[in-house]
């Protein structure tokens, strides 16, 4: 690419020389946002990092990587969140506001008009019959995704973390109980853990 | 105006609360969403958060549009426009306050902890969200084997996910499970 090639409709203003290439206007991150989310079946993310790091190269992998990590210890939708922090690199708050946009109202339009036809038609034996073999499958991707995340705990024969996780399972997928009760007594302990094992593994 | 009167307030309520506890993403706070809206607030069925879930799932974009879902069920385009903006917005926006702050400190250790730390209960509630579900949804033996099948092909194979729920939605549709 070539540094003096001329700005289409956007203005682009002389860029950080740590991105890839020049920072996105406010309609072209709306408009990748869009593109990734709508892209983006059973999760988004894989689409995300192939669109900004590989396909339009607003963010080295590192870059990618960091800001990724920053954002996912926060809670919420973890996408959702990326979207304005990476919208707002670009182009500040209204770069997070275009980014979050694009990324959640489009499918939401979507999702609303699905829900609109289920409302209608959600009594009809035959569409009955294929949401639940949809909802089925669905469990099973839920499922398999929990025993990938729980690999690595077991390779590395982190009992501490398995037992909290079970622990966690019990309580929520038993117990039903409040998630912010558990979570009041579940955070600290595995923080405290967390900690004491990295100061064990340094000393 | 209260809850009671508003349930466009309840909507919100509900879900700008749940987004700041909703650890390890939209998945993992399932079982939240299906004890307030099925247990506490009455605003679906079992069945019908089943199905919220299925097409929330077959849906492209981020998966916590099931709160699009729900609040369509409980106050129509204005109730999902609610829920959707509820949950998605506040943290949102404590992210970018966050990764503002953060930027300067390069070398922060504590929000790499915080993640590790965060891990297991994530995958523990995510374990909690498939059971949750499935004890709605998988009333009969065929669909608990089509979900065994489902996860052991999505976690054995590359095979696109979407796949496995077109297929899952064909043997529904054909009354096998």
């Amino acid at each position: 690419m070539s540094l003096d090639s001329p700005p289409a409709a956007a203005s682009r203003p002389d860029l950080p020389l740590s991105t890839a290439q020049a920072p996105p206007g406010l309609v072209a991150l709306s408009f990748a946002f869009a593109k990734m989310s709508l892209a983006g079946f059973g999760g988004v993310l894989p689409f995300a990092r192939r669109a900004i790091v590989e396909e339009h190269r607003w963010m080295t992998a590192d870059e990618f990587n960091e800001t990724f990590a920053l954002c996912h210890f926060l809670p919420g939708p973890n996408i959702v969140n990326l979207s304005f922090v990476f919208g707002s690199r670009f182009r500040g708050f209204v770069g997070g506001v275009a980014a979050f946009a694009g990324l959640v109202a489009p499918p939401m339009v979507l999702v609303m008009a699905l829900a609109a036809l289920y409302a209608h038609y959600g009594d009809i034996p035959a569409l009955r019959r294929v949401l639940a073999g949809i909802s089925g499958a669905a469990i099973g991707l839920l499922v398999a995704t929990v025993f990938r995340m729980l690999m690595p705990l077991i390779k590395r024969r982190d009992v501490a973390a398995v037992l909290l996780m079970v622990a966690v399972f019990v309580a929520i997928g038993l117990g039903r109980l409040p998630l912010q009760l558990v979570l009041l007594v579940a955070v600290p302990i595995s923080l405290a853990i967390t900690l004491y094992m990295r100061r064990r593994a340094v000393t | 105006m209260t809850s009671e009167t508003n349930p466009i307030w309840a909507l919100v309520w509900t879900f700008g609360l749940m987004s700041l506890f909703a650890v390890g993403g939209a998945n993992a706070a399932i079982p939240e969403m299906h004890r307030i809206a099925v247990d506490v607030m009455h605003w679906l069925t079992d069945k019908q958060f089943a199905d919220v879930f299925a097409i929330s799932q077959l849906s492209p974009g981020p998966n916590v549009l099931i709160v699009t879902l729900i609040g369509y069920e409980v106050a129509g385009f204005n109730g999902a426009f609610a829920a959707t903006v509820a949950m998605c917005l506040p943290t949102a926006l404590l992210a970018y306050v966050v990764s503002r702050v953060l930027r300067g400190s390069k070398g922060a250790r504590w929000p790499a902890l915080i993640q590790a730390s965060l891990v297991p209960l994530s995958i523990g509630l995510m374990g909690a969200s498939a059971l949750v579900v499935a004890q709605a949804s998988d009333r009969t033996w065929p669909a608990v084997l089509l979900t065994l099948a489902a996860a052991v092909l999505a976690f054995a194979t590359r095979l696109n996910p979407l796949w496995i729920l077109l297929a899952g939605g064909v043997l529904g549709f054909a009354g096998i499970v």
